[in-house]
C-alpha cells in the first residue's frame, strides 16, 4: 500500500514546510496534517486545495489525550497503518515570549509549555506506535539486512524550552592545551534588575570575580584588550572575556570550580584541546563536572571564522604586514578575512599543526612539527634560566642571533652564487656554538634571539611547502606563539613572501591563541538556538 | 648549506698523531700518483689520487701448429706479461693526521708533472698555504656541491650495493639497494652544519631546491650548550643512551592518551623540549642530547618528505657528516621518513613504507663523494665517465662497524685511515639486454648478510679452501722462488677479510658467495697470482681435446632423441670438473683418471632436482631459435667435450650461437684467450664448427667479467651490441658460480636453460636434494609461452 504520512502542528512554521515538502518530494498515498484549529490554518488549506485526494486534515492539539486517541483511530479505519509521524508542534510560553523573571512564572504557562513540547509527542507515541509497526516503512534509508529494516518512523521536534536542564549561566568555552589553558567567559551585560535579584549567589559571584580582576591567582590573566565588547550571542548581549592560565594550574582551576560549587550552575562544560580529554577524569571526581569533549580543530576553525565574522569592536580582526621585505619597517595593515577560502592554517601552541581549510566543516590536518611555542621557551628555559615566555620574548628583542647562528658569509665570505645564497642568510641555526670559544663570550639574549629565529624560520619554511604542495596562497598564522611576538610576526610575514616571490601572503588574527576556546563556547550556545 | 663546514680543530687529538699503519699500506702507489685532490672537512681530511699499477697478467698464445703435431706438444704456451692498470685511491683519515700525511706525500711523489690539487671542503682555505708549501701544487678550488654532486653519480654508477636502507632492530641493519639502471632523478639531502635539498636530474643538471638552517650545527652548537659535551660524536654517544621523553612534551602528556581522530599516537613527540619550559627540574645530559637529535631528524625528515613530494621523487639519499655512517642519525632520520611519507599518503599508518613512497637511503661511501667529485672535475681530460670503475675488494676499507656501543674515542681511531680503490675496467659493462627488469634484477640467489646460517657455512668454507688455493698459487708459479712468501701474504690478507666480513659482512655491500669468490680473486691479483690454474687449465684442455672427435662420432650414431639427452648428460658431466668445488677437487686431486664416464655415472638419474627436459625435449621438436648466448664455465673436459657438442647440434638445428667466457680468469674457468685457441683447435677437426666460424655463426665474445659467478647487469658492452644484433632468443648458463650462486631466479625476456650439477654437499642440502644432484631448469617467459606449453609447469615446485 502506498506511503501514509502525518505531520502533526500543520498550520504553520516548519510543520507547514514538511507537509509542502513531501507532497513535492515524497509523493505519498495519503498525508495527514493535525493543527489545533484548522479553521484558522488558512495556508494548510490552500494546499489542500492544490493537492485534491492527497491530503486530509484532522483537528488536533497535543495537549488532549482524546484528540489524540480519536485521531489514531481515525487513521486505523481509514488507512490501517502509518509510515512517517513528524510531531512538530513547539512552543517557548503560550505568551508568546519567555519568562526572563521569576514574575512571570507561572504554574498554568510551564504545564502548558511542558505539555506541548514534552508529553504531547510521548501520548502520540503511545496512540500511534501500533500503526507505525503497520508501516510498510517507507520513509527513510533501509538497511539491506532485512532484520533491521523499520517499518515506520517517527520525528520528534521541539523547543529547548521543553528541556529541564536549561542553558543557564554562566557561558563558557574551554581550550585546554599543553602549555596553556585559554577560556572564555560571556559576561551577560543585558540582565534586568529582576535577573539580577534573582540570580543564583555563586553565579554572581563568578561573574563579579572575572570581570573586576585582570589577574586570577599568581598565573592566570585576562587580557583585557581582546575583550568583545557589545557581542550579541543567543539573543543576549554582552562582554566576551578572554582568559589564559598555565596547563600547570589546571588541578588548582578545578579544585576552585569545586569549591565555588560550580556544578550547582551546570553540569556540563565545554572543553576542547588535549586537556578535555586527559583532565575529564579529574572534573569528575573533583568537582563533579562533565567535559563535554570537543574536537579542537573543528572548534578553531569555528571560533576562528566566528570571532573574525563579528569583528574586533568595530576594527578588523585580521591583519597583515605590507612591505614584509623591510622588517625594520613592515606596518600592521589590517585587512579582512571575508571569502577567506582556502586558507592554510598555522595553529602554532606548544607544538605546531597545519590545516587546509577548503569550508567551515571541510578542512585536513595537512601535518605538523613538533618544534613550536614549547620548544622555543623550553630550549629558552634551560639555555637562559628563564622561566616565563614573557621574559624570553623580552631576551630575545634585545639579541642579536648572528653571533650564535653561523651565516653562509661565514663559510663563504660572502653570497654562495653558485645556489644564489645570500651572505646573510642563516646557514646553520646555532652552527656558531660549535665553538667553545664563542660559546663561552655569548649572551642570554643573542642565545633567545636565535632560539625565536631558528624556530619561526622553520615553521615559515614548513608552511611555506604546504601551501606550495597544496595549492594555497592564503597562510593564516594562529596560536599563543604569536602573543606579543613580533618578532616571529615579522620574520613569518618576511618569509612568505621572500621565498615565494611575492605569492604568498601571511596573514594573523588579532585574538591568536583563543580561537578553540570560542569553538567550544560557540558548540555550547548551539543547542540553545531555536530550532 | 656547506658540506663539511664545523670547526676545524687541530689541537684535540694531539695525543694520537703518529700513523698506527705504515703509511706505505696507506697511500699505495704513490710512486705514480698524478691529479690530486682533497676534500677537507671540520674534521676529516679525503685525499684522492690516481696512479697506475703494474700488475702480472696471464696470457695464453698458440704455438705454431703447421708442424704436424705429436702426441704430447701442448696446445698452447701459457706466459705472465706486465700490464698497466688504473686505479683511483681515496684515502680519509683525520685533519690531526694532514701534515704528516703531507709530508710523506711528498717524499714519495716521484712523478712532477703533477701542477695542480684540486680542493673542496670548506676546511680547504685553511689548509691551502699548508698544501702549497708542502707538496708545491697550486690549490685550484672546487665548488663543494658540484664536487658532491658529481661524486654522488660516480659511486651510484659504479658501485653495486652503494645505496643502503638502514633498519635498526633487524637481523642485518643494511639492505642494499640494486643499481637502478638509471640513476636519474634523484634528492640528495646533505646535513652538513645546514642542510641542503638537491634535486639532481642528470649528470651536469642539478639544483638547489631547498634547505634548513637546522641541521648538524645545531645539533652540535646547541648540544654543546646544552650538555657542555664537545665533541660531536660524543654528543650522539649521549643521545644514544638518553630518554626523550622525560624532555619532550609528547601527545599523550596532553591528551593523556593518543589522539585517535587525527590518528596521532600517545607516544608522539607534540613539542620538543616541551616539558623543559614547565618543570623546573634538571635534566640529564643524555636526555637532552636525545630530544634535541629526535627534534633535528624528524625536522629534516619532515622537510626532506616535503621535497620529495613536491618534486615526485622517491629516491632520496642522505649525506653530510651529520650522517657519516653514525648508526643513531641513520635510524632517527629513517624513522622520521617513514612516519612523515606516511603521513603525506595515508596519515594513519605508520608501518614500514611500501612501494612508491619515499624512503631514506644511505650510501656507503658517502665520506668520500666530495674528493671523488672533486678529483672529477679535474680529471676532466680523461674522460672518467667513459670507463666502468669496480671496487677492488683487496684494497678498499669497507664499511666500519658501526656498533653505537663503540667508544667515541676508538671509534675514531678504528676509523683512523679509510680507503677507497677504484679499478679502472677494461672494458665499458651494462645490462643484459634480455633482462626482463633490470631494476629489480639481484644476481645472487642467497643473501649471505641476512642468513646467517648460509654465511657461517661459506665463510668456514673458503677458510678451509685456503690452504688449498696457497698451495695452488705456488705451484702455478714454479720458477718464481719468492711466489711461496707472496702466496703467504695472499693468505693472510684473505684470512683478514674473511674475519671482517665474519664481524662485519655489510663491508662491501650484501655478502655473497660471488663477492667471497670475487675478493678472492682479488687478492691473489694483488700479490701478482693472476692465474692459479692456468697449469692445469692447459693440461687438460689438451686431454679432452684428444677425445672431441670420438666424442662427436658416438653422439651421431645415437638417434635424434637419445642423441638429445646424451648431449645434455654429457654437458652435465662436464660441468662436475669443477676445481672450485671442494668435493671435486679433492677427487680429482687424488685421482687424476677421474674421467668423462665415471662422471656421468656419478650424475642423479632423472627426474633431477629441477627437472625440464621434457619441455626441452619438446621444444627442440618445434622451430630453430635464431641464436642462442652461451655463459660457459669450466675448461678441459666441460667445455670441449660438453659444450662443444651442444652447441654443434644447436650450430647444426640453424641455430647461431654465441659463446661468452671470462674476459680475465678466476679458478678454471675458461677465458676468452683460451677459448678462441680451443675453438680454432675444435674447428680444425671439426668441420661443422669450422664453417660457423668462418660463416660468423659461432661467435665468441668476452663476459666483461673476472669472476666464477655472473652478474648480468655488468656485461662487456660489446656482448650486449651482438646479443641485440643477432636477436637472441635463448640464453644457455651453466655452472654452480653461473646459474646457481647467481641468476637462478634472473628473468629474462626470453627463453632460458639454467644447467649445473651441485657439488656441495651442503648447497645441495638447502635445494631438497643431495651430492651431484642436477638443476635443469628450462624456462620461457609468460608472454612468450606457446600455447601448447601453457600446461606444463616451467619451474617444478
Amino acid at each position: 500500500m502506498a506511503a501514509v504520512a502525518l505531520v502533526q502542528g500543520a498550520s504553520r512554521g516548519l510543520g507547514l514546510e514538511f507537509c509542502r515538502n513531501i507532497l513535492i518530494n515524497k509523493a505519498p498515498g495519503a498525508l495527514i496534517a493535525t493543527c489545533r484549529n484548522p479553521d484558522n490554518a488558512a495556508e494548510l488549506m490552500s494546499l489542500v486545495a492544490q493537492h485534491p485526494g492527497k491530503m486530509t486534515v484532522l483537528k488536533l492539539d497535543v495537549n488532549r489525550e482524546d484528540d489524540i486517541q480519536r485521531a489514531a483511530e481515525h487513521v486505523k479505519k481509514v488507512f490501517g497503518k502509518v509510515d512517517l509521524i513528524i510531531n512538530s508542534s513547539a512552543m517557548l510560553h503560550p505568551s508568546g515570549k519567555g519568562e526572563t523573571s521569576l514574575k512571570d512564572v507561572s504554574a498554568q504557562g510551564i504545564i502548558s509549555t511542558l505539555t506541548t513540547n514534552t508529553v504531547g509527542p510521548l501520548v502520540m507515541a503511545k496512540y500511534f506506535a501500533p500503526l507505525l509497526q503497520k508501516g510498510s516503512g517507507a520513509f527513510g534509508q533501509q538497511p539491506p539486512e532485512k532484520a533491521k529494516q523499520h517499518s515506520g518512523i517517527i520525528v520528534n521536534i521541539t523547543a529547548k524550552v521543553g528541556s529541564i536542564g536549561d542553558n543557564a549561566f554562566p557561558w563558557f568555552g574551554m581550550d585546554i592545551g599543553g602549555t596553556l589553558v585559554k577560556l572564555v567567559y560571556f559576561e551577560p551585560k543585558d540582565i534586568t534588575a529582576e535577573e539580577e535579584q534573582e540570580e543564583v549567589e555563586n553565579l554572581k559571584s563568578i561573574r563579579r570575580y572575572l570581570t573586576s580582576n585582570t589577574a586570577y591567582g599568581k598565573t592566570g590573566v585576562r587580557d583585557v584588550h581582546l575583550e568583545l565588547k557589545n557581542l550579541t550571542m543567543c539573543g543576549r548581549t554582552g562582554n566576551l572575556h578572554f582568559i589564559r592560565f598555565p596547563t600547570q594550574a589546571m588541578h588548582r582551576f578545578i579544585q576552585m570550580g569545586s569549591d565555588k560549587n560550580f556544578s550547582s550552575l551546570h553540569t556540563t562544560l565545554c572543553a576542547t584541546g588535549g586537556g578535555a580529554y586527559k583532565f575529564e577524569n579529574d572534573f569528575r571526581t573533583m568537582a563533579d563536572l562533565e567535559l563535554l569533549k570537543l574536537d579542537e580543530l573543528d572548534c578553531l576553525i569555528h571560533g576562528l571564522l566566528y570571532v573574525d565574522s563579528v569583528s574586533f569592536n568595530g576594527h578588523p580582526q585580521c591583519y597583515y604586514l605590507e612591505n614584509p621585505s623591510d622588517t625594520q619597517n613592515s606596518v600592521k595593515t589590517p585587512c579582512s578575512l571575508a571569502d577567506p577560502f582556502p586558507m592554510l592554517l598555522v595553529n602554532i601552541g606548544s607544538g605546531v599543526s597545519i590545516l587546509a581549510v577548503y569550508s567551515k566543516d571541510d578542512y585536513k590536518r595537512v601535518t605538523g612539527t613538533s618544534l613550536g611555542g614549547g620548544t622555543f621557551l623550553g630550549l629558552c628555559c634551560l639555555l637562559t634560566g628563564c622561566e616565563t615566555f614573557e621574559e624570553a620574548l623580552d631576551m630575545a628583542s634585545r639579541g642579536d642571533s648572528s653571533n650564535v647562528d653561523k651565516l653562509v658569509k661565514d663559510i663563504y665570505g660572502g653570497d654562495y652564487e653558485r645556489f644564489s645564497l645570500q651572505g646573510s642568510a642563516v646557514a646553520s641555526s646555532f652552527g656558531h656554538m660549535m665553538s667553545k670559544e664563542k660559546r663561552d663570550s655569548i649572551s642570554k639574549e643573542d642565545l633567545a634571539r636565535a632560539m625565536l629565529v631558528t624556530i619561526t624560520n622553520n615553521i615559515g619554511s614548513i608552511a611555506r611547502m604546504c601551501a606550495v604542495n597544496e595549492k594555497i596562497e592564503r597562510v593564516v598564522f594562529v596560536g599563543n606563539f604569536l602573543r606579543i611576538n613580533t618578532v616571529s610576526t615579522k620574520l613569518l610575514a618576511y618569509a612568505m613572501d621572500f621565498w615565494s616571490k611575492g605569492q604568498l601572503k601571511a596573514l594573523f588574527l588579532e585574538h591568536e591563541g583563543y580561537f578553540g576556546a570560542v569553538g567550544a563556547l560557540l558548540e555550547l550556545l548551539k543547542s540553545s538556538e531555536e530550532p | 648549506m656547506a658540506a663539511e663546514s664545523e670547526r676545524v680543530d687541530r689541537s684535540s687529538h694531539s695525543m694520537d698523531k703518529s700513523i698506527t699503519l705504515p703509511p706505505n699500506e696507506i697511500f699505495r702507489n704513490l710512486e705514480n700518483a698524478k691529479r690530486f685532490a682533497i676534500d677537507i672537512g671540520g674534521s676529516l681530511t679525503k685525499l684522492a689520487y690516481y696512479s697506475t699499477v703494474q700488475h702480472k697478467v696471464a696470457k695464453v698464445r698458440s704455438f705454431d701448429h703447421t708442424a704436424k703435431d705429436t702426441e704430447d706438444d701442448p696446445l698452447y704456451e701459457i706466459s705472465m706479461q706486465e700490464e698497466i692498470l688504473a686505479r683511483l685511491h681515496f684515502i680519509k683519515f683525520e685533519n690531526a693526521y694532514i701534515e704528516t700525511c703531507l709530508d710523506f706525500i711528498k717524499d714519495h711523489l716521484v712523478n712532477t708533472d703533477t701542477k695542480v690539487i684540486k680542493a673542496t671542503g670548506g676546511g680547504a682555505h685553511k689548509f691551502k698555504d699548508l698544501i702549497e708549501k708542502k707538496l708545491k701544487l697550486r690549490v685550484d678550488k672546487e665548488d663543494e656541491m658540484t664536487c658532491l654532486i658529481k661524486g654522488c653519480n660516480f659511486v651510484l654508477r659504479n658501485i653495486p650495493h652503494e645505496a643502503f636502507v638502514y633498519v635498526k632492530h633487524a637481523d642485518s641493519e643494511f639492505r642494499f639497494q640494486n643499481t637502478h639502471p638509471d640513476i636519474f632523478p634523484y634528492l640528495l639531502i646533505n646535513i652538513g652544519s645546514g642542510v641542503s635539498i638537491i634535486k639532481v636530474e642528470s649528470e651536469d643538471t642539478f639544483e638547489r631546491v631547498g634547505g634548513s638552517s637546522i641541521g648538524g650545527g645545531t645539533f652540535w652548537g646547541l648540544g654543546a650548550l646544552l650538555t657542555k659535551t664537545k665533541r660531536f660524536d660524543e654528543l650522539l654517544q649521549l643521545a644514544s643512551k638518553g630518554q626523550h621523553t622525560s624532555v619532550d612534551m609528547l601527545v599523550k602528556d596532553i591528551y593523556g592518551g593518543s589522539y585517535v581522530s587525527l590518528g596521532l599516537t600517545g607516544d608522539l613527540i607534540a613539542s620538543s623540549f616541551g616539558k623543559s619550559a614547565t618543570a623546573d627540574k634538571e635534566f640529564s645530559k643524555e636526555d637532552m642530547a636525545k630530544s634535541l637529535l629526535h627534534m633535528i631528524s624528524n625536522d629534516i625528515g619532515q622537510l626532506a618528505c616535503l621535497y620529495a613530494r613536491l618534486h615526485n621523487l622517491t629516491r632520496v639519499y642522505f649525506g653530510g657528516f651529520f650522517i657519516r655512517g653514525h648508526p643513531v642519525t641513520m635510524h632517527t632520520i629513517t624513522y622520521s621518513i617513514n612516519f612523515f611519507t606516511k603521513q603525506v599518503t595515508e596519515p594513519h599508518l605508520t608501518e614500514l613504507p611500501s612501494q612508491g613512497e619515499v624512503q631514506a637511503l644511505f650510501l656507503r661511501h658517502e665520506g668520500y663523494l666530495g674528493t671523488i667529485g672533486a678529483f672529477l672535475k679535474g680529471a676532466e681530460e680523461d674522460n672518467p665517465n667513459q670507463y666502468s670503475w669496480g671496487e677492488n675488494y683487496a684494497g678498499s676499507s669497507g664499511l666500519m662497524s658501526t656498533s653505537p656501543d663503540l667508544n667515541p674515542m676508538q671509534r675514531a681511531r678504528s676509523g683512523t685511515f679509510d680507503m677507497l680503490e677504484m679499478d679502472r675496467l677494461e672494458r665499458q659493462l651494462v645490462n643484459l639486454p634480455l633482462l626482463q627488469d633490470p631494476s629489480s634484477y639481484i644476481p645472487d640467489t642467497v643473501d649471505l648478510s641476512e642468513d646467517a646460517l648460509a654465511r657461517e657455512y661459506w665463510l668456514y668454507c673458503f677458510e678451509e679452501a685456503l690452504d688449498g688455493v696457497v698451495k695452488r698459487a705456488v705451484a702455478s708459479q714454479p720458477d718464481l722462488p719468492e711466489a711461496a712468501e707472496r702466496a703467504e701474504k695472499f693468505r693472510h690478507k684473505y684470512l683478514h677479510k674473511l674475519q671482517t666480513l665474519r664481524h662485519q659482512p655489510f663491508a662491501y655491500g650484501s655478502l655473497t658467495v660471488r663477492s667471497l669468490l670475487d675478493t678472492r680473486e682479488h687478492c691473489l691479483n694483488e700479490f701478482n697470482f693472476p692465474d692459479p690454474y692456468s697449469k692445469i687449465k692447459q693440461r687438460e684442455n689438451d686431454m679432452a681435446l684428444k677425445y672431441f672427435q670420438k666424442a662427436v662420432k658416438s653422439l651421431e650414431e645415437l638417434s635424434w632423441e637419445q642423441r638429445q639427452f646424451a648431449l645434455v648428460r654429457g654437458l652435465l658431466a662436464g660441468n662436475v670438473f669443477d676445481w672450485g668445488a671442494k668435493a671435486v677437487s679433492d677427487v680429482l686431486e687424488s685421482d687424476p683418471e677421474f674421467g668423462f664416464e665415471q662422471a656421468k655415472r656419478q650424475l642423479e638419474e632423472r627426474p633431477w632436482l629441477i627437472d625440464n627436459y621434457d619441455q626441452w625435449l619438446e621444444r627442440l621438436n618445434g622451430p630453430p631459435h635464431k641464436c642462442a648466448l652461451f655463459f660457459v664455465d669450466n675448461s678441459g673436459i666441460d667445455i670441449i667435450l660438453g659444450v662443444f657438442p651442444f652447441v654443434r647440434e644447436l650450430l647444426c638445428r640453424g641455430t647461431e650461437v654465441v659463446l661468452a667466457s671470462n674476459s680475465s680468469p678466476a679458478l678454471n674457468d675458461v677465458t676468452n684467450n683460451e677459448l678462441q685457441i680451443l675453438t680454432e683447435r675444435i674447428a680444425a677437426m671439426d668441420p661443422v664448427i669450422q664453417s660457423a666460424v668462418k660463416e660468423d655463426r659461432l661467435t665468441l665474445v668476452q663476459s666483461g667479467s673476472s669472476s666464477p659467478c655472473l652478474d648480468l647487469s655488468r656485461l662487456d658492452k660489446v656482448l650486449a651490441g651482438v646479443v641485440r644484433e643477432r636477436h637472441t632468443d635463448l640464453v644457455i648458463i651453466e655452472g654452480m658460480g653461473r646459474a646457481i650462486h647467481t641468476n637462478y631466479y634472473a628473468l629474462l625476456s626470453c627463453e632460458s636453460l639454467k644447467m649445473a650439477v651441485i657439488k656441495n654437499s651442503w648447497l645441495a642440502d638447502r635445494l631438497g636434494g643431495k651430492l651431484f644432484s642436477v638443476v635443469f631448469k628450462y624456462e620461457v617467459p609468460l608472454d612468450k609461452k606457446p600455447t601448447t606449453l601453457d600446461h606444463v609447469p616451467v619451474t617444478p615446485s
